[in-house]
């Protein structure tokens, strides 16, 4: 099954002029494709994986749980790597100069956090539920809610950026980044699912979402 | 058992909300007396700069070795001309499978809007007598191979990234 989407997908209309137009040589896997960065404790503070309180004071917007398991495609937890995440607010604004959206910035939302997962290749942080936003790729076009992920996993061959949805989105049908996905099964694993085992009572509702990672990474015997 | 893989997304046009630290550009310290900088642009097919890219490198220690006592990462946002810089020191020898040595080479990951997935690439260094026997740049049809090797600069080298066109970066699939 073919996993991620072509580079060249005309709806989503900046590939046009981005997407290499050669053949990708094959690139054997030496210990530079084996191995990973490692991020200590020292680089994340739990105050990084609570995107709720910024600037001495409460984001607007409904308050959510992000948690799941980052694993690898044989299913073993992948701990102890670094996942970041950055999103709009609640009103779908992007505190970045480049956004124009003319929807208000939220003083007390910077929508940047960053989390280590455990040993068992758990994470979780706290944030508030992105809004919908326009974006100017064709008539009355709208990002569905999303929050951006990058992982960097065990190998270079691992590092993964992505983006996580939330259920019943109904912007979905009409994405196309969404959509370069080839496989119903790959769209599904952007998805998030609503989580009540996640949901704080009176306080926040929950949601998981599990990132599965590609590509082998080396055991410690094959370092030189 | 075998899960579903979760496939990429592009990392869009906001990329440096989260992924710009301060310290990103340096694989060594400022100071470091063996360091240099490695600086290019990116452009896209019809020569115009990205500026709203992301390059990431990862590379050995000057032992040829990873792991916790050298960093090895760096990336930084392309600026508003479409330029980024990494502050580094030479890789030591990693071997290919088999054993035969590699020349010191860099992997790099461009990230941008308008790329669905990363694109995996290396730089090479241009004063290396083993790229000749590299098997990964002699794997690379020899009219392209210029596009993976640095050229030198004032303050280290130079390596421009081409996502599309005549002279189109060697792109890596992995």
């Amino acid at each position: 099954m073919i996993v991620h989407p072509p580079l060249l997908w005309p709806a989503y209309r900046s590939t046009l002029l981005r997407a290499p137009s050669r053949e990708p040589v094959l690139l054997p896997h030496t210990m530079t494709e084996l191995t990973a960065p490692v991020f200590g404790d020292d680089r994340v503070s739990a105050a990084d994986a609570d995107l709720t309180y910024a600037n001495g004071g409460e984001a607007q917007g409904q308050r959510i749980v992000v948690h799941g398991q980052v694993r690898d495609s044989d299913g073993r937890p992948v701990p102890h790597t670094l996942v970041e995440v950055w999103q709009a607010n609640a009103g779908g604004r992007y505190r970045h100069k480049v956004d124009r959206h003319d929807a208000p910035l939220d003083p007390h939302f910077t929508g940047a956090g960053r989390v280590l997962t455990d040993a068992d290749g758990h994470y979780r942080f706290v944030t508030i539920k992105p809004g919908a936003y326009p974006w100017g790729n064709h008539p009355n076009a709208w990002r569905p809610a999303h929050i951006h992920f990058s992982l960097f996993g065990q190998a270079f061959t691992q590092r993964l950026v992505t983006q996580m949805y939330f259920p019943d989105d109904p912007l979905f049908a009409y994405d196309p980044i969404f959509n370069s996905v080839p496989s119903e099964a790959g769209r599904r694993a952007l998805i998030a699912g609503f989580d009540l085992s996640a949901t704080v009572q009176a306080w926040a509702l929950g949601f998981r979402f599990d990132v599965v990672l590609g590509g082998p990474a080396a055991t410690p015997m094959e370092q030189p | 058992m075998t899960e579903v893989q979760t496939p990429a997304q592009t990392v869009g046009p906001f990329l440096s909300l989260g992924l710009a630290t301060a310290d990103g550009p340096y694989v060594v310290a400022p100071d470091a007396p063996d360091g240099f900088w490695i600086r290019g642009q990116v452009r896209d097919g019809a020569g115009a700069v990205l500026t709203d890219a992301l390059v990431e490198t990862w590379q050995a220690g000057p032992d040829g070795r990873f792991g916790a006592a050298f960093r090895g990462f760096g990336r930084c946002p392309t600026d508003d001309d479409g330029r980024y810089a990494i502050r580094t020191r030479k890789p030591g020898p990693v071997p290919a499978p088999g054993g035969r040595p590699q020349a010191p080479h860099l992997d790099v990951s461009v990230f941008a809007r308008g790329l669905l997935h990363r694109v995996v690439t290396r730089i090479y260094f241009p004063d290396e007598a083993g790229n000749d026997a590299d098997p990964v740049l002699s794997s690379v049809p020899a009219d392209r191979r210029h596009t993976l090797v640095a050229t030198a600069a004032g303050d280290g080298y130079r390596f421009d990234i081409h996502l599309q066109g005549d002279d189109e970066t060697v792109f890596f699939r992995i």
